[in-house]
């Protein structure tokens, strides 16, 4: 038996944490790892429900697999941009991209 | 509170400390290694709601591909080792998107918990054979679209580094003069 309540106040706080580390940092690979906690939450609810509800499909569980899969196949196309990007303008600043050099 | 609400507890404390230790803290590098902690805490989550294959696929393919891979995008960024305070805004920034950060949480928190309630449920997730019956029974379509994207994400990965020639010259001499 467990209370609902509590992994869904760890779900909102990872999320939040991760918008934060989206929001407040200008370092290119700070913001992924916001990106992959607000993905972590997404994974975290999904269990969540799977595992608490009758789910004879195992939905949750079995979406959460396809979920880490998404991450990471994003996370690489996503570190090969900010690679590129590095070694075309010398920095990965977020606050200064899109300016002109 | 019923054990696995202790445990929860244990774990899911752990989780968030780790994570907002993660996204504030001024070191680059240990932002990837308080990610690291935060999603083995993570693990531990879904061991406790029950799903060991799910906390097995995320201790291997998070943990063990994912921050390996974050750890070597700061190092081929030329990240700062030690403290630095250039990756951070501005002050006034930080503190608006703490206020959207705990306003976010405070929706969230309640949309779920006014949605879903707060009763003490049984936690059933079945078993790892039967998980693996359905993945490979209902969810086999989709699975087989996931090995297409990864595919394809290889190869967008591959192209995107391979820049044109004269992008990275340029780049180099800019850093030589």
């Amino acid at each position: 038996m467990i209370h609902l309540s509590l992994p869904l106040a760890l779900v909102a706080a990872l999320f939040g944490i991760g918008l934060y580390g989206v929001v407040a940092r200008r370092n290119a690979v700070l913001v992924l790892i916001g990106v992959e906690l607000m993905l972590s939450a997404a994974g975290l609810l999904f269990v969540t429900a799977g595992t608490t509800m009758h789910d004879p499909m195992r939905g949750g569980q079995v979406l959460t697999i396809f979920l880490i899969t998404i991450a990471a196949a994003e996370i690489s196309v996503a570190l090969a941009v900010v690679v590129a990007v590095f070694r075309a303008r010398g920095d990965i600043d977020m606050a200064r991209a899109g300016e002109d050099e | 509170m019923t054990t696995h609400d202790v445990f929860f507890t244990i774990v899911g404390v752990i989780c968030a400390a780790s994570a907002l230790l993660s996204v504030t803290t001024k070191h680059l590098v240990h932002a990837a290694l308080w990610l690291m902690v935060a999603l083995v805490a993570l693990s531990g989550c879904y061991l406790v709601l029950g799903a060991e294959l799910v906390a097995l696929v995320n201790l291997l393919i998070y943990v063990g591909a994912i921050v390996v891979l974050v750890l070597f995008a700061l190092m081929l960024t030329r990240a700062p080792i030690g403290r630095s305070h250039e990756h951070d805004t501005s002050l006034a920034q930080r503190a608006a998107s703490m206020v959207l950060c705990a306003a976010t949480t405070a929706l969230l928190a309640a949309v779920l918990i006014s949605g879903l309630g707060n009763n003490a449920v049984r936690v059933s997730a079945g078993s790892t054979h039967t998980l693996s019956v359905q993945l490979f029974g209902t969810w086999v379509w989709p699975f087989e679209m996931l090995s297409l994207l990864l595919v394809a994400a290889l190869v967008g990965a591959l192209a995107v580094s391979r820049l044109p020639n004269a992008a990275i010259a340029r780049t180099e001499s800019g850093e030589g003069s």
